[in-house]
């Protein structure tokens, strides 16, 4: 695609502009920003990427997955403010999913250890890593702030941490993996996506796209797991002192 | 005056959290085998005050003595089976009455059988039959009633009750009241029992605390409400009605 081509289809940021101002929403700024740093943000990662693939030096693979996780902590260690270490556990969760995910796919020869597949499937895992860690944490948050009674109540009759905080736990896992787990239900009937349509548009063979597709979307699957769970178990015991008591108790008189 | 074997000893307790002073210096006894009723003010402290005994919290300097032991030293799980509390509006958690009498019992990893849940639920002034029944659906009083059993199921040889009769009816109330009697003659359970009913506090008590604005104003005989001679307890009592 020609860059005039690009240039043409900002007629589709015109129209929420105009959509904007006629109905006085007050979002024309915040769309010419997202626009202009969509454009920017875009193209360096694009040239980026060919000097990666170009270069074929692992050192620089690795130097952009670490990039990936660290922008991925830091977007998701705001949701977790209230959790002491919040950076650390989000760091080997994110860790954890990458090196057991290429582990799997590099290790069984599923897809070759090349920077084009690693980094892509990265990106994928690690942007769907963090959106999960954010949904964990903001519905965790809520369950413990409203089920402070019932903890105190399991602890005040002996229950360990691990007890008292469990269901809140269990349903904050649950809540921050039904997105993903729905999504792929309804996917190729409500939506294709956009990988997919990606390789088609780019003339790839469809069926061959729907396998490579098939494999994020399974990836997707082990990944929303691993993540929700491992942060959780990772992230309740800062939630205590070793007394066992609430480390924000609820307020008393 | 009589003097009493301390079920519970404070030395020089104090609790404070983000710069506010909640407890400030609180050095008494609570007798072994004695209902002692806790009375102050709204904000006085007193719930914190329990939570220290429960070890829900810490003191942040002093220390609590169990039968000479600090409590700060003992087992948490073990400190909180033995001075078990009811807190004023304990959740009744998701389930039936006999998953809220189990409860304690489970956390332990141990089975409770159902003779003996029906059997908590008779000394505790409810049916048997009630075991089976949505412990959501039940009154405020029923409710409380379950409460105090489910601590009770613990074998507490401390109850520590905070404001357990302020929304219930003048029937419910009568009832709890003889319940807890009966736990603290029937079983020797030292009860300590924060309340805002003076007419409460003076006819359950055999003996009194009464904590304001942090401290430990006075304590001793539960007629100590009545002939004080402390100028601010008399004005509470005055305020208060009583």
């Amino acid at each position: 695609m020609s860059y005039s081509a690009l240039a043409l289809t900002l007629i589709f940021v015109l129209i929420p502009l105009l959509l904007s101002k006629t109905l006085k929403l007050g979002l024309e700024i915040d769309t010419i920003i997202a626009t202009v740093r969509s454009i920017v943000q875009l193209l360096a990662v694009g040239y980026v990427l060919k000097f990666v693939f170009d270069s074929e030096n692992f050192l620089f693979i690795i130097l952009m997955v670490a990039l990936m996780i660290g922008a991925a902590t830091q977007n998701a260690r705001k949701k977790g403010k209230e959790i002491r270490g919040i950076t650390w556990k989000l760091i080997v969760t994110f860790l954890t999913i990458e090196v057991v995910t290429q582990g799997i796919l590099i290790g069984l020869q599923i897809v070759p250890p090349t920077a084009q597949f690693i980094i892509s499937i990265s990106g994928m895992l690690i942007g769907n890593s963090m959106v999960l860690s954010i949904l964990f944490l903001n519905r965790f948050a809520s369950e413990i702030e409203g089920n402070r009674d019932e903890t105190e109540l399991i602890l005040s009759l002996g229950g360990t941490p691990k007890q008292a905080i469990h269901r809140q736990l269990i349903n904050a896992i649950k809540a921050s993996m039904i997105p993903t787990i729905e999504s792929q239900k309804t996917i190729g009937l409500v939506q294709l996506p956009g990988m997919m349509s990606g390789q088609i548009i780019a003339g790839a063979d469809p069926i061959q796209a729907v396998q490579f597709q098939l494999i994020i979307l399974f990836l997707l699957l082990s990944t929303a797991a691993v993540t929700s769970i491992m942060l959780g178990f990772l992230s309740y015991p800062a939630l205590f002192n070793e007394r066992m008591q609430m480390v924000r108790p609820k307020k008393t008189n | 005056m009589p003097v009493y074997k301390p079920a519970l000893h404070f030395k020089n307790v104090s609790y404070t959290i983000q710069q506010t002073s909640i407890l400030k210096n609180i050095t008494g006894s609570f007798p072994v085998g004695k209902i002692t009723t806790l009375v102050g003010p709204s904000g006085a402290g007193k719930t914190t005050l329990l939570k220290l005994c429960n070890g829900l919290l810490s003191p942040t300097e002093g220390e609590i003595y169990i039968e000479d032991q600090p409590i700060q030293r003992m087992e948490p799980i073990k400190l909180r089976r033995h001075a078990g509390i009811v807190l004023q509006n304990s959740p009744m958690i998701r389930g039936t009455v006999y998953d809220n009498l189990a409860l304690p019992l489970q956390l332990q990893g141990k089975d409770f059988p159902r003779r003996m849940a029906g059997e908590l639920l008779e000394l505790v002034g409810l049916d048997p039959r009630f075991l089976d029944r949505n412990a959501n659906d039940l009154s405020g009083g029923q409710q409380q009633k379950v409460s105090i059993g489910r601590t009770l199921a613990n074998q507490s040889r401390i109850l520590l009750l905070d404001e357990i009769t302020s929304a219930l009816d003048r029937v419910s109330l009568q009832e709890i009241e003889d319940l807890i009697r009966r736990v603290n003659r029937e079983r020797g359970v030292t009860v300590i029992w924060i309340t805002h009913n003076l007419e409460q506090a003076i006819r359950m008590a055999d003996y009194a605390w009464v904590v304001m604005d942090g401290e430990l104003i006075e304590t001793g005989e539960a007629d100590l409400l009545n002939t004080s001679h402390n100028d601010k307890v008399r004005q509470f009592v005055k305020g208060e009605g009583g």
